[in-house]
């Protein structure tokens, strides 16, 4: 699972069946400090995200996974809306 | 399956339905001498861990094995807590 922020929007009107009705979005992943990583994914959205917000997404045939995306064609999914993430520096026990 | 220290935890309350009542922790990576390594991950708690515990997860599609029969979307689970720091050898010490 990773942490992201949602960039923008995807539109598609010529789609395999499976993905009618879903909202396309693309997301770039973040490190938990804030910063951004160098790649980005489209991915589905489950939850209702909107601009800005940071979300959960899952990769690989987990994203199948999720309520709504039985037997799609998806490879990444956005399963939630981030509130808050509270850790400690790592080398601290 | 990597060892890992738990470090954190996210708070979610829009997600998707089918990761209602999950533990969403931060875990921090480490190496076989139990040093940190990476960015810290986000990963879904199947062994009921606490902060500061030392664990192991599981990636892939194998990661939603553990919440059988409810399909989970995950890609990274925490399947087993560690009984202490001194119970990981390495052939070394």
């Amino acid at each position: 699972m990773r942490v992201a922020r949602i960039l923008g929007t995807v539109v598609s009107t010529q789609k395999d069946e499976r993905l009618k009705g879903k909202k396309l979005l693309v997301v770039k992943p973040i490190n938990l400090d804030g910063t951004d990583r160098d790649d980005y994914v489209v991915a589905v959205d489950t939850v209702g995200a909107g601009f800005h917000e940071r979300v959960l997404i899952v990769g690989g045939s987990s994203a199948r996974m999720a309520e709504g995306n039985k037997d799609c064609p998806v490879d990444t999914a956005i399963v939630g809306v981030i509130d808050s993430i509270e850790f400690t520096s790592p080398d601290r026990k | 399956m990597q060892l890992a220290r738990v470090v954190g935890n996210v708070v979610s309350t829009m997600k998707n339905a089918s990761l209602r009542g999950r533990k969403i922790m931060v875990v921090q990576n480490l190496n076989e001498k139990l040093e940190p390594i990476g960015q810290p991950l986000i990963a879904l708690d199947a062994a009921g861990c606490g902060i500061g515990e030392l664990v192991f997860w599981c990636r892939g599609r194998e990661a939603s094995f553990p919440f059988k029969r409810d399909p989970t979307p995950t890609d990274c689970t925490i399947v087993a807590i560690v009984d202490s720091d001194s119970h990981v050898f390495n052939g070394e010490s």
